[in-house]
């Protein structure tokens, strides 16, 4: 097989990985989509041994089947709460992959099939790639840590901001030496190891620097970014091997990612510049300022069975704080209790509800709520005003309707819409703050009743008072 | 006319496919991002055939020791990946 047939293998490869991504528009045909993945990855990687294998065929076989059954087992086992950290740290390794890749390049260009030394195009392509690579690496590294809470016992994975003076400066100060190893290795003759391993080692710790100024609430930021950089860093690796299948996956993925980055900073409401500097998020948990003169109704679980029994149409919004307490069964169980009662139940998500993008419509997947019963904000928010009880379960700045009022710090967030309906049930382990640090004034509005708890207990009680 | 720079028909592919991407990518439910995440996870896994490439010739020397090891990293992603990917699509089921 030459060359050239393999580059036609490709084609129809990256056809299929279109079509996987495409099948994705509608859970009905995403299941088929995901198998034109598959068929995708099989024959690249098929044709590309076919074509490419000299000797120790044996190790290569051997290399995918070690690594294809540890990542089956992850596959199997993982939890859906912790997605957010597996999609982190199958990131990282395709980032390593990358900077292998580039070494191997440096070393030998010709197995490639590009003339040893590199030229000059080539190495500017290939500093890109691992330069990209290498931030992905230790970035994600960084965000599983955050991520998996090993904060305890390591301060760099700490999911509150780690902040030092001049960190930006810092930060800039290094990018700049990088990139000028990276010209030394683009202007030098031969292999010029020096520069591309002193380059390749200060963008590892630029991975680093980058990701630990980021706080816990900006993770859905952080994860579709480095989804992103994972792709380019493939993409680069394509530009420099000349390989037409890395550049079409990795621009498939890199665009992927920023949209992905694009949807979730505004639905935080923030610039992605804030983010990547970072420092937000430092205030979880401390108390809302100025609640002391405000009066909130508390009810128990019971009162607010009755309601949720009563009414004609309900919207539970379920909120990070669900999953936490693993009440997403309990949820169901009670939805299902109400829709046999004859109360229409609906579930609105809003696009940061969960730890990453799509998270929560996951985890309800997995309790078996049926897709058709939840709604994206944008489908649901006209429907709150003619609906007569939301329940708000773990949830805080996304129903926050300071977001209507100019000035306030979250204005212009798109939020849902609960403080619209006739009644409102929330239920929260306590008047702290949400991320953003704010006063929801939600909980004093006369319609509001407070359910404070546990949310699993809360929606336990609820559905032994609803039998 | 001389012939094209690679690095030319590179960049004609690149920017289409970003094109591509694009259009795809904003037309995937919201309801799916999370496996839209894992899946494109798995996709950019086809490094491995980068990896391949490296791990390839017929002499042994560290680069090709790293290609092996490169294929093994993204041998991780490609089966989780998309076996991840299709435990949750089996999760998202219509009311009965």
């Amino acid at each position: 097989m030459s060359a050239n047939q393999l580059t036609l293998w490709y084609l129809v490869a990256s056809v299929c990985f279109i079509l996987a991504l495409k099948g994705l528009s509608a859970p009905t045909s995403a299941r088929r989509g995901n198998l034109f993945g598959m068929t995708g990855m099989a024959l690249a990687i098929v044709f590309t041994v076919a074509l490419a294998w000299k000797g120790r065929l044996e190790l290569i076989i051997l290399a995918m089947l070690v690594g294809g059954v540890l990542g089956a087992i992850v596959a199997r086992r993982v939890q859906m709460t912790q997605m957010p950290e597996l999609v982190a740290a199958m990131h990282s390794l395709v980032g390593m992959a990358a900077v292998l890749i580039a070494v191997a390049a440096v070393n030998n260009p010709l197995a490639f099939g590009i003339s040893d030394p590199l030229p000059k195009g080539n190495k500017l392509e290939l500093f890109i790639g691992t330069f990209v690579g290498a931030i992905t690496f230790s970035g994600s590294v960084i965000a599983f840590g955050k991520l998996a809470g090993l904060g305890r016992h390591f301060r760099l994975f700490s999911s509150a901001p780690v902040v030092f003076a001049g960190q930006h400066w810092l930060n800039l100060l290094l990018a700049l030496v990088m990139i000028g190893f990276g010209a030394a290795f683009f202007m030098a003759e031969g292999k010029a190891w020096t520069p591309f391993l002193l380059m390749t080692a200060i963008a590892f710790a630029l991975g680093v620097l980058i990701i630990i100024p980021i706080g816990g609430a900006d993770m859905p930021v952080v994860i579709s970014m480095l989804n992103s950089y994972s792709g380019w860093a493939a993409a680069g690796i394509g530009f420099s091997l000349n390989n037409a299948m890395l550049i079409i996956a990795g621009s498939l993925v890199g665009s992927s990612g920023a949209i992905l980055s694009y949807i979730m900073c505004k639905a935080m409401n923030r610039s992605f510049i804030s983010v990547i500097l970072g420092g937000f998020g430092a205030a979880e948990g401390t108390a809302a300022a100025g609640a002391g003169d405000k009066t909130v109704r508390s009810g128990s679980a019971e009162d607010a069975a009755f309601l949720l029994g009563n009414a004609e149409g309900v919207i539970i919004v379920p909120g990070y704080g669900l999953a936490v307490a693993r009440a997403q069964h309990a949820v169901k169980e009670m939805a299902e209790l109400l829709a046999a009662k004859g109360v229409g139940v609906r579930f609105a998500i809003h696009p940061v509800a969960g730890r990453m993008p799509g998270h929560m419509n996951v985890l309800l997947a997995e309790a078996e709520v049926p897709y058709d019963q939840v709604f994206e904000m944008d489908d649901i928010n006209g429907e709150f005003g003619t609906t007569d009880v939301v329940l708000v379960l773990g949830a805080n700045d996304v129903v926050n309707p300071l977001a209507y009022e100019k000035g306030s710090a979250i204005y212009g967030m798109p939020v849902l819409d609960v403080h619209k309906a006739r009644t409102v049930l929330v239920n929260k382990r306590s008047m702290a703050a949400g991320y953003a640090g704010l006063d929801n004034p939600l909980f004093y509005m006369d319609k509001t009743m407070m359910v404070f708890g546990d949310a699993k207990k809360t929606v336990e009680d609820m559905l032994k008072a609803l039998h | 006319m001389a012939s094209v720079d690679p690095t030319v028909v590179n960049l004609v592919v690149f920017v289409l496919a970003v094109f591509v991407g694009y259009h795809v990518i904003w037309n995937v439910t919201p309801a799916l991002h999370t496996p839209l995440m894992s899946l494109t996870n798995a996709i950019s896994s086809v490094i491995i055939v980068g990896a391949i490439l490296a791990a390839a010739p017929a002499e042994t020397d560290f680069g090709s020791v790293l290609g092996v090891i490169a294929v093994a990293l993204a041998a991780v992603n490609v089966a989780g990946g998309f076996l991840v990917t299709q435990r949750m699509l089996e999760m998202f089921r219509k009311k009965k």
